[in-house]
């Protein structure tokens, strides 16, 4: 397959690319007024919303729908479902560039990207939730980057350094594991100091636990959105083993995107339970609420459940969108429309329109820079210089 | 509904056992789940 070189796009004047780079043009000026007139020059952030869409989107849902790294190499590694092993790079890939550009919004939003590092070697602050969270991260993207890093040694032809990566693989699968289960959750942790500003249908003590399960499900969704779109503009770079298996992970991936969307459902039902909130249920905020649970959880897995029965991947495809969509609600929800809920409209928080230009701006990057490495790197194929090898290591593992 | 209750306690019994029940519910209603989603499988 990498004998067969097409430059999909690359080089020409195309309306991807023509629209990609005014964007890229635009998301460098806005960096310039950001870094030069701070965030009130950029931003509606205030004392009352510390916290807008650089950290509820960005942040919150970049990490939720980055995790199907850790969830697909689980699944291969861990779990010994072999028959996956072709979606670990592209979704090692996703997630690596996912955690890169939440890390990139972060300095957006921190302001001194210098001082990223002070947690560490400055002033550690053990004891706090983000310390956890900015530990966990940073580990994990070098995890990822690890995880990474064969593909991008097979391309440079570095034979030795590869073979090292390679064989780290179950350790820092291990590591990557443990890793996003401490951070996933510690997202949902942040919001447990603000009992009083979050909404309570939205607020409640296992928050951790939601933001973890509903991680699994963005995750393997993401696997199953990315493989359909992959698929579609990136097929001429997949291998005949690539392209058989596609279909057997959407389906496998659906399955367990089902069996715990059903469980996320169950456990948001017993929250309300716990904490014996039904009567809000009723209100323009309630209804809000059951938008959320019903149109973007159940739904979504009833619509799993059917397309994994009928072994129709138009539905799934549509539920893994549907779902993907339920986590950006969610995550906003959670950060941002239920956050302050008890202000007046003219306090609330609404973003400026640089804001929503820079996230757009990093997500168009992302597909970019992910675009740019599946075309030139082994993501979607074997390299032939290490087929053997990997086809060894793959039936060892069996 | 916030009236119906008068200690922490008379809080706590009305919440938990009403979440025991939704418990033994779903744990139910997702086997069903498990059943009506790997169905097709034992068919083929």
């Amino acid at each position: 397959m990498p004998e067969k070189r097409i430059h999909l796009g690359s080089g020409r004047i195309t309306p991807f690319n023509l629209v990609s780079g005014v964007i890229i043009v635009l998301g460098l000026m806005i960096t310039v007024i950001r870094y030069t007139g701070g965030l009130a020059a950029v931003t509606r952030l205030s004392d009352y919303n510390p916290w807008g869409i650089w950290i509820g989107f960005d942040l919150l849902v970049g990490v939720a729908l980055a995790a199907g790294g850790y969830v697909t190499s689980a699944a291969v590694y861990v779990f010994g479902l072999k028959r996956y092993h072709s979606a670990v790079r592209p979704a090692v890939l996703t997630g690596f560039l996912g955690y890169a550009l939440v890390v990139a919004a972060l300095t957006y939003d921190v302001g001194r990207g210098w001082r990223l590092p002070y947690p560490f070697l400055v002033q550690q602050g053990t004891t706090s939730v983000l310390f956890e969270v900015a530990a966990c991260v940073a580990l994990y993207l070098t995890v990822l980057f690890l995880e990474f890093s064969p593909a991008a040694l097979e391309w440079l032809g570095l034979k030795r350094a590869r073979n090292l990566a390679v064989k780290m693989t179950m350790v820092l699968t291990i590591f990557g594991v443990i890793l996003s289960t401490l951070h996933q959750s510690s997202l949902g942790s942040l919001f447990l100091i603000a009992p009083s500003k979050l909404h309570p249908l939205w607020y409640s003590p296992y928050l951790p636990v939601y933001f973890f399960v509903s991680s699994i499900t963005a995750g393997l969704s993401m696997v199953i959105v990315e493989g359909a779109l992959s698929g579609r503009y990136l097929s001429h770079k997949m291998d005949p083993a690539h392209l058989a298996d596609k279909d057997q992970v959407a389906l496998g991936f659906a399955k367990a995107a089902a069996f715990i969307l059903a469980g996320y459902f169950a456990i948001k039902v017993m929250g309300i339970s716990v904490g014996n909130h039904w009567n809000l249920l009723s209100t323009p905020y309630g209804l809000w609420f059951l938008l959320e649970l019903v149109g973007f959880v159940a739904l979504p897995c009833f619509l799993y459940a059917i397309g994994v029965r009928e072994r129709n991947l138009t539905i799934i495809k549509t539920a893994a969108v549907w779902t993907v969509l339920g986590i950006v609600l969610n995550r906003l929800n959670v950060s941002l429309v239920a956050f302050n809920w008890h202000l007046p409209a003219g306090e609330r928080y609404f973003p400026h329109w640089m804001e929503i230009g820079l996230s757009v701006f990093l997500v168009t990057v992302g597909i970019l820079v992910f675009r740019f490495i599946a075309l030139r790197m082994p993501i979607f194929y074997e390299h032939p210089e290490f087929e053997e090898n990997e086809k060894h290591s793959y039936s060892v593992d069996r | 509904m916030d009236d119906m209750f008068q200690t922490l306690q008379e809080f706590m019994a009305h919440t938990d056992g009403a979440t025991y029940l939704l418990i033994i519910g779903a744990l139910i209603g997702i086997g069903g789940f498990w059943h009506f989603l790997t169905q097709r499988n034992g068919d083929e």
